[in-house]
């Protein structure tokens, strides 16, 4: 009993933490450009990495202040978004499917090759460039703090006071865009694209908005991932991340303001409990060693999404708050 | 559909030039005759802490009667061994902690020089064999010029570009007649490959039987897939970026149910790893490539006249071109599209097979591969067979030689920078119509 307690107090916390405001943050992007626009970005994780690098690099190897850094990871976004989206959104969805998921894994390599080691820091990444960040924290960072019967370091509330502050402000910004005239117009880009283009409406154009703002938002995720671990490393920016965030979006539910925020933090939620709920079987032995290791735990966490992310596409695609007749989409 | 002409303008190709003088950065940093190659005699009698490898270069072959010292990291002595036939070595350590693997320079043949330090420094886990790595160099590669190199990299293009062909031939088929994108594709690679190690390695079944064994599986792996999953939900009216989804989440659980059943370290075959390379005159190639290169041929060789000439394979084209048509002319689309995912399965397993063959066997291989068929298919045209061989072809000579421009860790970078350049420039492909893309 008391270890299902721990669990649960594990399980949220990290459905509180920076874990599931980088996940949050990356859905919220991708609810932008897939739930909204039907757009199939599948490199968000790409984004991500370039707002954390955004920030490493800025500050461990040129020298600068972290805020120039944020500024510099925003902008590395926005230029990916323009690239990917100049040759391919013109074309069918899943043209733009492929390109993204490709950029996503070859920056990655990119990012941690022999070459690159003098800039990115190679395999082994960067770290140390948090400490203007957390200078501006109101509460000593080094203190520990109760809430909920979990424990927390003043570091990591702050880092997730501010998250969280992101996480709103950036709901905020997605539910005023989509009552305005712009969300309109890129809610029927994703019902009808030909009708749209008869209106006189310029596509192309909306659906690059879309993927800058949600490439932007995936950049600020990145920041804070790298930000709460403390360090930027290539190989933490694993492309099945993207997939775990179209999980929590789907999860909540797609095109609809809060089913990102939602699905995130319920879907950390489960995947921190699963994670410790099994660490603490094996552990106990309940779970057979032969059968799965400690090791392994840390796998069953995509496993369990993958299946997850087949089950609701399949019987449930509007998650938990969607409109199913919204979420049915067919390529174009 | 609408925006045809737009596409066309639209011609802002940005190609990398090719710098000059990067041979001596090439040098520099390309890795030369990997010394070594991580050889796990079966990795089921690991007990205690242990450190291995395996000396030998692609010229020399494996390297025998080497002196391996290893050290704790204050500099005593814990043992020593030295390289057998195979040039294999392994040292049983005390317990974990951090070692100096060092090899004694003066022991190695005439022209076998060592890349880098004549020492490594390694961090051992309890009960973890680690494998050590030290780089040797044959000169076989730097003293050739840049015409041969390019020779032998085109060589090895070509290969490696057939192989993703054998793999992407399926993809294209099953996007063809079904018109799902399947990222699921690359897991069917892994299986193969997998399913053969095991049953290679652990079955002690010679490798071409095995392959002929994991080549069955894949095409009941292939069938599975598409009677357990594809074949309801089509029924069920699932839109097609609702099925690419479902795609992406079979290939997360088969990648990481694979990691975990597998592990996540690379191993060889059990045959044919220590094989000399054999000089060809302008490059050289182990008899296991060539042997690569054959097989690839001969199965698109069959795939192709299949195409052409048989009831099934005309019965596949029909489907991808029109599939009603198709199905109003008495053409039994379902039974088809089965023929196509079994075909595709045993396909993408034997290309594993081939892929382990060269590269080791990893739990991620496949899906490595997916982007690189994904840029074989787009480069060829999404949705046609002989597309599909054509792109693949070029994609593959492109990846190698790249490596002699930048630098090897980098090669599948510029495959994917390859992908993006040809959706702006030609993205229905080079035999790919325009219809498609809209």
């Amino acid at each position: 009993m008391g270890e299902l307690l721990d669990a649960l107090a594990i399980a949220l916390k990290a459905a509180l933490g920076f874990q599931a405001i980088f996940f949050a943050l990356l859905a919220i992007g991708i609810n932008v450009q897939f739930g909204y626009t039907g757009l199939l970005n599948f490199g968000q994780i790409a984004f991500a990495m370039l707002g954390g690098f955004g920030i490493a690099v800025s500050v461990t190897q040129w020298g600068l202040p972290f805020w120039v850094g944020v500024l510099i990871g925003v902008l590395a976004a926005v230029v990916l978004a323009l690239l990917l989206g100049l040759p391919t959104l013109r074309l069918r969805a899943d043209y733009l499917a492929i390109a993204t998921i490709a950029t996503a894994e070859g920056l990655r390599l990119l990012f941690r090759s022999v070459s690159a080691t003098s800039v990115t820091g190679g395999t082994r990444g960067l770290a140390a460039f948090n400490g203007d960040f957390y200078a501006l924290s109101p509460w000593p960072t080094e203190g520990r703090y109760s809430i909920l019967g979990t424990s927390w370091s003043g570091a990591q509330l702050f880092v997730a006071v501010v998250g969280w502050l992101l996480v709103v402000l950036a709901s905020l910004l997605v539910w005023a865009l989509m009552r305005s005239p712009w969300g309109r117009v890129v809610k029927s880009v994703r019902e009808d694209e030909d009708a749209v283009r008869a209106l006189g409406k310029n596509v192309y154009v909306y659906k690059m908005q879309a993927l800058v703002l949600g490439g932007v938002m995936g950049a600020l995720g990145g920041m804070i991932y790298a930000v709460g671990t403390g360090s930027a490393i290539p190989d933490q920016y694993q492309n099945a991340n993207t997939f775990l965030a179209y999980a929590a979006l789907i999860l909540g539910g797609a095109a609809r303001v809060l089913g990102p925020v939602v699905g995130a933090m319920l879907l950390y939620f489960i995947v921190q409990f699963a994670d410790t709920g099994l660490r603490t079987l094996i552990s106990k032995g309940a779970i057979p060693e032969g059968l799965l290791s400690a090791t392994d735990v840390a796998q069953i966490r995509f496993v369990l999404v993958g299946l997850g992310l087949m089950l609701l596409l399949v019987f449930r695609p509007q998650g938990i708050f969607g409109d199913r007749r919204e979420v049915m989409l067919d390529a174009r | 559909m609408t925006h045809a002409g737009d596409r066309v303008k639209h011609r802002t190709a940005r190609r990398p030039e090719r710098a000059g003088g990067v041979l001596l950065r090439l040098l520099l940093v390309a890795a030369f005759g990997f010394g070594l190659a991580a050889f796990t005699p079966g990795i089921a009698q690991a007990e205690g802490e242990a450190v291995f490898g395996a000396l030998q270069t692609s010229k020399s072959g494996p390297i025998e009667g080497v002196k391996v010292v290893v050290q704790t990291a204050d500099g005593k002595e814990v043992t020593s061994v030295t390289t057998d036939a195979d040039g294999k070595w392994s040292a049983d350590l005390p317990g974990p902690g951090q070692y100096v693997v060092k090899v004694s320079a003066s022991d190695l043949p005439d022209g076998i020089k060592l890349s880098g330090a004549d020492s490594r420094t390694v961090t051992v886990e309890a009960g973890r064999r680690q494998p050590v790595s030290i780089g040797l160099e044959d000169g076989s590669r730097g003293s050739g010029g840049g015409g041969i190199r390019a020779v032998q990299l085109l060589v090895d293009g070509l290969r490696f570009g057939l192989l993703i062909a054998m793999c992407a031939v399926g993809l294209s088929l099953i996007f063809g007649t079904t018109g799902l994108t399947n990222f699921a594709h690359g897991e069917l690679v892994t299986i193969g490959a997998i399913i053969a190690w095991y049953i290679n390695v652990d079955g002690g079944v010679p490798l071409i039987p095995a392959t002929i064994l994991a080549m069955i599986a894949g095409a009941a792996v292939g069938a599975l897939n598409e009677l357990g999953i594809w074949r309801p939900l089509r029924r069920r009216g699932t839109g097609l970026v609702a099925a690419l989804v479902v795609s992406i989440g079979l290939s997360l659980l088969l990648r990481y149910l694979i990691q975990i059943v597998y592990g996540g370290f690379s191993n060889p075959y059990a045959e044919y790893q220590s094989q000399l390379a054999v000089n060809y005159g302008v490059f050289t190639m182990t008899n296991r490539s060539l042997f690569s290169i054959i097989v690839s041929i001969v199965v698109l060789l069959l795939i192709a006249v299949m195409l052409q000439r048989t009831k099934i394979g005309k019965a596949m084209r029909a489907v991808s071109d029109n599939r009603d048509l198709a199905a109003s002319s008495g053409i039994d689309v379902n039974r088809v599209i089965l023929v196509v995912w079994m075909m595709g399965g045993a396909l993408a397993a034997l290309g594993g097979v081939l892929l382990g063959l060269s590269d080791q066997v990893q739990w991620d291989m496949g899906f490595r591969l997916l982007l690189l068929m994904f840029a074989g298919v787009t480069l060829g045209g999404l949705g046609t067979a002989y597309g599909a061989l054509v792109g693949s072809l070029v994609v593959g000579v492109f990846v190698q030689m790249s490596t002699l421009v930048i630098p090897d860790d980098m090669k599948y970078v510029g495959g994917l920078l390859l992908l993006i350049v040809i959706l702006v420039i030609r993205p229905q492909g080079i035999l790919g119509s325009r219809a498609r893309i809209g």
